[in-house]
């Protein structure tokens, strides 16, 4: 849902990272917070546990620029990755404009990515979305793992419509600005059709 | 999408900060604060300068969405309004409608129940207030309204943002 400040002259939009647990959606974040400009982001909001696990959500609110006029903010968000947080991932998804989807692609991770995926779905109907219908995009994070399973494997498993897909390793920042990038675009993009 | 987009207008925004403002005053408040449910900040008054109210309006919500299903899982609709107490500094937040919370920050200045009160007493018409502008977001997404500058963003436009 963009907010659209008219006195302000700003627009909000929410994003949401969303994938199974330690996929590395608190990485992209932290990644962006490191690399953008203090003057156009605002603090990283972490609510996790003593051992560093998301436990309600992270939250960084980043400025991308003027658009005619307006301000362009982002909020992004993550949800808890952890399959019994699921409460705390529907409410953060109230009122999202863009998810990013973090899958890992460790071998071992697949059936994780695979249910997290049908999660995300259900929970997107359960606030009235269609994953098919809002800007939508496919991040495999951890290319650099031993047990990588192949881009092409992973695509034919997980990919859902026709998202784009950026190959990343967060901890590194490798796709990670890719990503933000394109859902923004999309984000941007709904709203000329929306206005 | 199944919520409508908040389009906030230049003369809603001053009319909602002048109510805000009013009710800052009788409750002797330090700041008071209009989020929507999504965390978007609407209107803010008082000693803001100080604090992040870009991550408070985010977590306020946080914590209304967080509240209202522990109310659901006993056997309430939501809990109305919240209240958490500091050694200095105290938080009072509520419904205004369906979709707005009302963030009330005060201090010694002040009591929870003075800022119940007050709250209870200018409510309506701030609930009005918001109302009107929620349905002038409505008629503005269907078109009644002037043009939005955003219906003929380029593709450069957005790309202009990314330095490419």
């Amino acid at each position: 849902m963009t907010f659209i400040n008219y006195a302000a002259r700003e627009i909000n939009c929410k994003i949401v990272y969303y994938g199974p647990g330690l996929g590395g959606k608190t990485t992209n974040l932290k990644w962006i917070y490191g690399k953008s400009n203090p003057t156009s982001r605002g603090k990283l909001i972490s609510l996790a546990t003593e051992t560093d696990r998301t436990l309600f959500f992270d939250f960084l609110p980043l400025d991308l620029g003027t658009i005619r006029g307006f301000k362009t903010r982002f909020h992004l968000y993550t949800v808890p990755g952890q399959v019994f947080y699921d409460a705390s991932r529907k409410l953060i998804l109230k009122g999202v404009d863009g998810v990013v989807f973090v899958a890992d692609s460790q071998a071992a991770r697949m059936e994780a990515n695979l249910e997290s995926l049908k999660n995300l779905r259900s929970n997107l109907r359960d606030q009235g979305y269609e994953l098919g219908k809002i800007p939508y995009v496919l991040q495999l994070n951890k290319r650099d793992t031993a047990s990588a399973v192949p881009v092409e494997e992973m695509k034919r498993q997980l990919v859902m419509r026709d998202e784009p897909v950026f190959e990343a390793v967060a901890q590194s920042g490798a796709g990670v600005f890719d990503t933000l990038k394109s859902i923004a675009r999309m984000v941007l993009g709904e709203l000329r059709k929306t206005a | 999408m199944p919520t409508s987009d908040i389009v906030l207008h230049e003369e809603d925004f001053h009319l909602i900060r002048d109510l805000i403002q009013k009710l800052r005053n009788d409750a002797n408040a330090r700041v008071i604060c209009l989020v929507d449910r999504n965390g978007q900040q609407i209107a803010c008054v008082g000693e803001a300068e100080a604090l992040d109210m870009t991550s408070l309006a985010s977590l306020a919500a946080g914590n209304v969405a967080a509240t209202d299903s522990l109310a659901r899982l006993i056997g309430e609709k939501d809990f109305s309004s919240l209240y958490h107490e500091g050694e200095k500094d105290n938080l009072h937040l509520s419904m205004i409608g369906e979709k707005i919370i009302l963030v009330v920050i005060f201090d010694e200045r002040s009591s929870l129940g003075l800022v119940r009160l007050r709250v209870k007493k200018h409510a309506g018409e701030l609930s009005a207030a918001l109302e009107r502008m929620q349905q002038k977001s409505m008629k503005a997404k269907s078109g009644k309204m002037s043009a939005s500058p955003f219906t003929d963003i380029t593709d450069e436009d957005i790309d202009s943002l990314f330095g490419n």
